[in-house]
């Protein structure tokens, strides 16, 4: 307990960073992943092959390797330099957006053929059957997932404490810099965790049972 | 699937999509002529940064190196496959002080990052006298987390299936027991399979966390010999472009197999096809607590 009362403001500090990394890349990797989920059931063949390539080498690559790349491999290159958290934001935003992708996708295949097929005889363009009819009913089904996704995140920017950006996988450093017990330390990071996922985990079941309205 | 947002294109739809194709592939050229222009601008494949591929000792020691990960990944996907069985039987027990326990075990082992995790076991265990080396370090906590998603895998799969399998197999006289290992198990794990193996895919890309804990494995190699500035003049894009194209050769051959093993179930007529993929709800995002059947979406 004495660890966690002596370093309160360190852990408290740090675990806003947490929040921080993740608000910034969740925003940014939803963003993206809705883009490429529209490239992915798009009309034009190489829209949806530049979506699935992009998905398929993104989920087979380690975030540790994304991350890897962004810090170390890409400032040799001298194109724009980047701060490490910027790299950081950039190494999550992007992994994370294919997981997006593959989420919003699966929501619109939920939507029934029918809704699409109205909005044609209505004479929608693509665009706007995506925007205004089909996307709207897909988030019914895609919140539970995409909850699921989130909390990956969230729990992804701990792989940033190898790179040298302030969260909360960095207190551990602090702690052992200052001689106190990391036995400890890292229970209570980990407790940090477990009481920030919790409440996003209820909230998604709670989204679930409301939502799966039989249609 | 997705041909269903959009009629067959005429003619004037074809020549539009041709303008946007033309568009679409004049941007990822772009893009990809410029990187490629950085990386010979910044001479990133001079003779020197290549040089690396020549040495005897450093092919060795990739090759030791991909032989870590692959043993991490199949020590721990073991472990975790084992972990993942015993605790959904433990959630799917008849007695609450079983359950219990062990809902709470696989709730809390699935809230805490792995990095958490291997450095408990790593940087946290010795305090207590305790020390582990960097590999059972990644492997126990590559067990933990896994195995906790897997066990939500398996217990969706048990529970998406007809009730009236587990009823006919009370019906014939058989055991808990029985009715667990003889119906509900081999159709489950059928059903399941494609979606264990994707886990194993997340499992074997975590494997590279162990990066951070000083575990030798591929990707630490990677960083060795691509910061290598004295001998090679840090040849770090030649050297993650390959480590890069192992990492998802070797995930597209697991993935490959999972879709295999899927196309040869739709074959298979013992296999009961489940409308709502339970199983894979949870796999999506690796944390959802589908409730049962019913609820998945």
């Amino acid at each position: 307990m004495s660890v966690l009362t002596n370093n309160l403001p360190l852990f408290l500090d740090l675990f806003w960073k947490t929040l921080q990394l993740f608000a910034v890349s969740a925003v940014l990797s939803l963003v993206l992943g809705t883009i490429l989920a529209a490239l992915r059931v798009s009309p034009v063949p190489v829209f949806r092959g530049i979506g699935t390539g992009y998905v398929t080498v993104l989920r087979n690559t380690p975030l540790t390797l994304v991350f890897v790349f962004f810090v170390f491999a890409y400032p040799l290159l001298d194109i724009l330099k980047i701060e490490n958290y910027t790299a950081a934001v950039v190494a999550l935003s992007l992994y994370t957006a294919a997981f997006v992708c593959e989420v919003v996708r699966s929501g619109i295949n939920t939507v029934p053929v029918g809704q699409a097929e109205a909005s044609r005889a209505l004479g929608l363009t693509f665009v706007q059957m995506l925007g205004n009819v089909v996307l709207p009913q897909a988030l019914r089904s895609v919140v539970p997932p995409m909850t699921s996704t989130m909390i990956a995140l969230l729990k992804n920017t701990t792989v940033a404490s190898g790179f040298a950006v302030a969260q909360a996988g960095n207190i551990r450093d602090s702690l052992s810099e200052q001689g106190e017990n990391v036995l400890f330390g890292l229970l209570w990071v980990a407790l940090g965790f477990v009481i920030l996922v919790m409440p996003l985990t209820y909230v998604q079941q709670v989204f679930e049972k409301r939502w799966s309205v039989a249609r | 699937m997705s041909m269903v947002l959009f009629d067959v294109p005429g003619p004037k739809a074809r020549a539009r999509h041709k303008i946007m194709a033309v568009i679409g592939i004049a941007a990822v050229l772009a893009g990809l002529v410029y990187v490629a222009m950085r990386f010979i601008a910044t001479n990133q494949f001079s003779s020197r940064r290549l040089d690396w591929i020549n040495y005897k000792q450093i092919q060795l020691s990739l090759v030791e190196a991909i032989g870590n990960t692959l043993s991490a990944f199949a020590v721990g996907a073991a472990l975790a496959l084992a972990f993942g069985a015993i605790f959904a039987a433990a959630r799917l027990s008849d007695h609450a002080w079983v359950r219990a326990p062990a809902a709470v075990i696989v709730e809390i082992f699935r809230a805490i990052p792995l990095v958490i995790m291997m450095f408990f076991f790593y940087y946290g265990l010795p305090v207590a006298g305790v020390k582990l080396s960097a590999f059972t370090a990644v492997v126990v906590s590559l067990m933990l987390y896994n195995g906790s998603v897997l066990a939500e895998i398996f217990r969706a799969g048990i529970n998406s299936l007809p009730k009236g399998q587990s009823e006919a197999a009370y019906a014939l006289g058989m055991r808990k027991t029985q009715v667990m290992t003889f119906v509900l198990l081999p159709q489950a794990l059928r059903a399941m399979l494609p979606t264990i193996i994707s886990q194993l895919v997340v499992l074997l890309k975590d494997t590279a966390l162990g990066f951070l804990i000083t575990f030798e494995e591929l990707l630490r190699w990677g960083t060795r010999i691509g910061g290598d500035a004295v001998n090679f003049g840090r040849p770090m894009i030649s050297v993650m472009i390959v480590v890069a194209l192992i990492y998802i050769g070797l995930c597209l051959l697991l993935t490959w197999l999972a879709t295999y093993l899927e196309k040869r179930n739709r074959r298979n007529k013992k296999v009961i096809h489940l409308d709502d993929d339970a199983a894979g709800q949870v796999q999506l995002g690796n944390a959802s607590t589908t409730v049962g059947a019913g609820l998945a979406v």
